[in-house]
């Protein structure tokens, strides 16, 4: 990135790209762990954080191996939860103006967190400011604590007297509770979680938890036509981390 | 084919299709996913993928429904995210609460 002599508006971009970066890093730490104890090695673990990079398909993705899925099963359902990123990809785009190889990089980046870093911002330099900076600085930190996470889960041995096993569930419940705003988005989950308990004895791991995505498409494909956030102002509003809520609250603008 | 060849596979194809699909929203004209319903879907999506998740991850056991110490981890890590802490904190009480009561039957 040119240096330039910095408005305000870019740093301030900045100063709340590096907070978001530092908090979603940290929980690499669980990502990584809980990665080697559903039977990842360090590798694996290290190749989802670097190429997959996206914390909701992640966690989907070893929660499903973990729990003796079918492989096939563990793709689609990362699949899945990726797609909002796409949805992202069409509001970030027009904004960073991204040509040639920075243009697959910038789709790379584009994950919650960049999302709701760039989009909060004012003027168009702070947007692709926050975006890079959140998108660069949360792939550096995520792949750094996940690494430390991995080689510590290797060192834990048996994952369930930790209680990482109840870690992977609130995992889940963590990125699932910002995103529960709405009537919609609750009945979804309700129902969701419904077909997915019922469904657990009667098939193979994994499918149970495909079968409750079609619950969303009949609900979002069939419900009265409301206006709904955009994706960024969802990602604003309801980002897949905690940390990020705070990157729109007013007291990490210092 | 081994068991690691195949989660390789798996990690290699996920990847890939997780990047296809950031790509394809960064060079498709705006438009194309301009309706409302593809948007609404695509969130609520996300919301029964993770809903099933948590159920899944807290209450059963290979094709078996069981109660152990996840449950009351989960309920942990609820009250934890209604006070608005932060993603490891609730994470880390969830392990904490799972480990201590397995300790202590």
């Amino acid at each position: 990135m040119p240096r330039r002599s910095r408005s305000p508006e870019d740093g301030a971009a900045v100063r709340q790209a590096v907070s978001v970066s530092v908090a979603t890093g940290l929980y690499g730490i669980s990502f990584g762990a809980l990665s080697v104890a559903a039977g990842l090695d360090v590798l694996q673990t290290m190749a989802l954080s670097l190429l997959m990079f996206s914390g909701g398909s992640q966690f989907a993705f070893i929660g499903v191996i973990g729990a003796g899925g079918a492989p096939l099963a563990a793709v689609t359902t990362a699949g899945l939860l990726g797609a909002r990123n796409g949805l992202y990809g069409v509001q970030v785009a027009p904004l960073l103006g991204a040509r040639g190889w920075r243009r697959p990089l910038a789709a790379h980046l584009t994950i919650d967190e960049s999302t709701a870093v760039g989009t909060a911002q004012t003027t168009p330099t702070a947007v692709r400011t926050g975006f890079w900076w959140a998108g660069a600085g949360v792939f550096a930190l995520w792949n750094a604590f996940t690494l430390l996470g991995a080689l510590l889960g290797d060192a834990l041995g048996d994952p369930s007297r930790y209680g990482l096993d109840a870690a992977a569930a609130a995992a889940f419940l963590a990125l699932l509770w910002p995103r529960l705003g709405t009537g919609a988005a609750r009945l979804t989950a309700a129902s969701a979680l419904g077909v997915a308990l019922a469904l657990t004895p009667l098939v193979p791991a994994g499918l149970p938890v495909l079968a409750a995505a079609a619950v969303a498409v009949v609900v979002g494909w069939r419900s009265p036509s409301r206006p709904l956030p955009r994706p960024g102002t969802a990602a604003g509003a309801a980002p897949g981390a905690p940390g990020a809520r705070s990157a729109s609250s007013p007291e990490n603008r210092a | 084919m081994s068991a690691d060849l195949t989660v390789w596979l798996a990690v290699l194809a996920a990847s890939a299709a997780c990047f296809g699909i950031k790509l394809v929203g960064h060079v498709v004209p705006e438009h194309w996913l301009a309706e409302p319903r593809v948007a609404r879907t695509a969130s609520l999506v996300t919301v029964a993928l993770l809903a099933a998740l948590v159920g899944v991850q807290t209450v059963t056991t290979g094709q078996h429904v069981t109660l152990d110490a996840r449950l009351p981890a989960l309920a942990v890590a609820a009250v934890a995210l209604a006070l608005r802490a932060p993603f490891v904190v609730v994470v880390l009480l969830a392990a904490a609460t799972a480990a201590g009561l397995r300790a202590l039957a």
